[in-house]
Parts: C-alpha cells; structure tokens; sequence
C-alpha cells in the first residue's frame, strides 16, 4: 500500500488550542485518512479534533531560500513584543 | 458438560465471544499489511478485551466460586468457554479476518443496543460503555469490506470468498437455548432472534455496495456456545493460557 498518497495529520490537543502537526500517514481518501488518524494519533487521549491534508497539497519553503528568507529578521530584535510585562495568567502566547 | 447459572452462561457467553476475538485480533499484531492497520487491530482487540473483563469479572461474582476475570480466563479449558464458533476461526488473509469482524460487529453492536435497556443496571451499564467502541468498529469493518470488495479484482475475489466461508457461523448468533430463555423471561438479556432481520438488512446492504453478491444459503454450524468447540479454540487457548498455567500466580 506504499503508493497511497500521504497525508499530514493535526491533531487539537485540547479546546482553545491550536491545532499541531503529529505526524503522517497512507490512505487513499479523506475518509480512510480520517479513520487511520484516530487509530494511530488520539490512541492516548491526545485530542478533541483532527485535520487532515494531502501532503502533495502543502506548499513548502526550499531549504536553500533559508538565508534568504530568514537571516534578515535575525537582527531586528525591536520586532520582538519582549519589552512589555505579560500578566502571569495569559497562557499560550 | 460444564453446567454453570443460566445468567452466568449468558455472561460467558458475551464475555468469552469478546476475548477469544480480542486474542484472535492481537495475533496480527505486528503483522497486519500495513502500520495503520496494525494499530487499528490492536485498538480493536484492546476495546474487545477491556469489555470481556467487565462481563468475566460479574459472571465470576455470581457464580459465587471465588474466580475472578483471570481465573475465568486463564484456568478453564476448551469445554467450559462459551464463546461463539465465529470469533475462534483462524485470522487467515486479510479478507478473512475483516470478514469475520464485519459479521460480528454489525451483530454485537445490536446486542449491546438491546441491553441497553436491561432489567440488571450492570449489564445496561457495560452495554452502554462498550457501545461507543462497538459503534467505531462496525462503520470501520463496513468501510473496508467496502473498499475490498469494491476493490481490484484480486481483493474482490478473496473478499467474496471470506464472505462465503465465515457465513456458515452466523446462523450461531441468533440462537435461543433455555439458559436464554430464562435471561429473557427475567428481562436481564435481549432476544437475539429479533435482531436478526436487523442484521441481515444491514449485511446485505454492506455486500451490495460492496458489489459482492450474498452467500448462497447454507447449513449453519453452531455449538461453541455450549462449549462444543472446534480444535482451533484449544491452540488459541494453549498460546494465551501458557504464562499462567506454566507460571501461576505470576506477576509482572
């Protein structure tokens, strides 16, 4: 069955949360894809939700872009919001 | 012929039909075609055994001996296991097992349904909590008869053929003994032969979109729910009572 497609699963660990990248897996369709990813990812309660995408859907950045891309912003620490005092119970920022 | 209480036969029965088929499903584990399938298997078998050790665990307190669910499990032999013949056939290919899986679930999720509504708060209470499993493992086991038989034409052929060949053991599930009829009388179990419409409308609707044709009506085996087992139950048994019969009372 090596030539299903591949799928990314994403699994929302708890309400409010955002859903994570878990891992992947071979289905031919959605709903084989929905069915595989209960059984391999939320075996130990480890979500409320799932989504779902066909790998070959997901546009991803080159690695060669890297220093393109991202060494410019490395120097700009007065982009970073670290200079204001957060209350100690916002949560998930 | 072990006699045992007829609510503690009807117990072993749903008990013993629960963990010969979790142990039968476990054998694929790390063997299954493909990882999903693997996990998918072993949750399976982990739901069929956490609800075998609900009903052995009450059939042990009624029966008043002092067994408890390892008692029940691990120290009777072939003739005093009550499961039905379907759920000890071997694995064989993967049609096979899904076949046999397909047949049982769309049956045990309307036994469970049924006692839903017990007389015996136990017996609702685990019937409810093994439900929400049962009601996965049915749309699961559907689903792929689906896609097999609907398939390519090699799993259409070997998916026809599991069909034909565990259909001779579901005559078995819809029998009605005197251990039964006494159970129904005090309203504790369901009647089972009610069901049976129910089930074969939802078998038949399965195999059809399966694009598979029925299996040809045909003399039906029964007897493991009396404890007339066929030889498979006793190599089943002989592999997952070894630790304990070898080395009893051991513990991890």
């Amino acid at each position: 069955m090596s030539e299903l497609p591949l799928w990314e699963v994403f699994i929302r660990s708890q309400h409010g949360l955002a859903h994570k990248h878990v891992g992947s897996l071979h289905a031919s369709d959605a709903q084989m894809a929905m069915a595989h990813a209960r059984d391999v990812y939320t075996r130990r309660n480890e979500g409320v939700s799932i989504w779902l995408v066909r790998s070959a859907d997901i546009t991803a950045s080159a690695p060669g872009d890297k220093d393109a891309l991202f060494d410019p912003s490395n120097d700009k620490v007065y982009r970073h919001p670290s200079f204001f005092p957060m209350p100690e119970e916002i949560k998930h920022l | 012929m072990t006699a045992y209480e007829p609510k503690v036969e009807c117990l072993l029965r749903l008990g013993d039909t629960a963990l010969v088929l979790g142990h039968r499903l476990s054998e694929w584990c790390a063997h299954a075609p493909v990882l999903e399938e693997d996990l998918a298997l072993s949750n399976t078998a982990l739901d069929l055994l956490g609800q075998s050790r609900r009903w052995l665990t009450y059939a042990g307190e009624l029966e008043g001996k002092g067994r408890d669910e390892d008692d029940l499990a691990f120290k009777r032999d072939t003739h005093e296991y009550r499961n039905v013949l379907l759920v000890e056939q071997d694995n064989g290919n993967y049609a096979d097992t899904l076949a046999r899986q397909f047949y049982f679930d769309v049956w045990h999720q309307l036994v469970l349904q049924h006692l839903t509504s017990s007389g015996d708060k136990r017996v609702a209470e685990t019937a409810r909590q093994a439900l929400t499993e049962v009601t996965y493992h049915v749309r699961r086991s559907s689903d792929l008869v689906i896609r097999l038989g609907d398939g390519s034409e090699e799993s259409r052929r070997r998916m026809q053929a599991a069909i034909d060949e565990f259909w001779i053991f579901t005559g078995e599930l819809f029998e009605v003994d005197e251990a039964d009829q006494a159970m129904i009388g005090e309203g504790v179990m369901g009647d089972v032969r009610l069901l049976k419409d129910a089930w074969c409308a939802r078998v038949t609707e399965v195999i059809q979109q399966a694009q598979l044709r029925l299996p040809p009506a045909s003399a039906m085996r029964s007897g493991g729910r009396r404890g007339v087992h066929s030889e498979l139950l006793g190599y089943l048994l002989a592999e997952m009572q070894f630790l304990p019969r070898a080395y009893p009372n051991t513990k991890w």
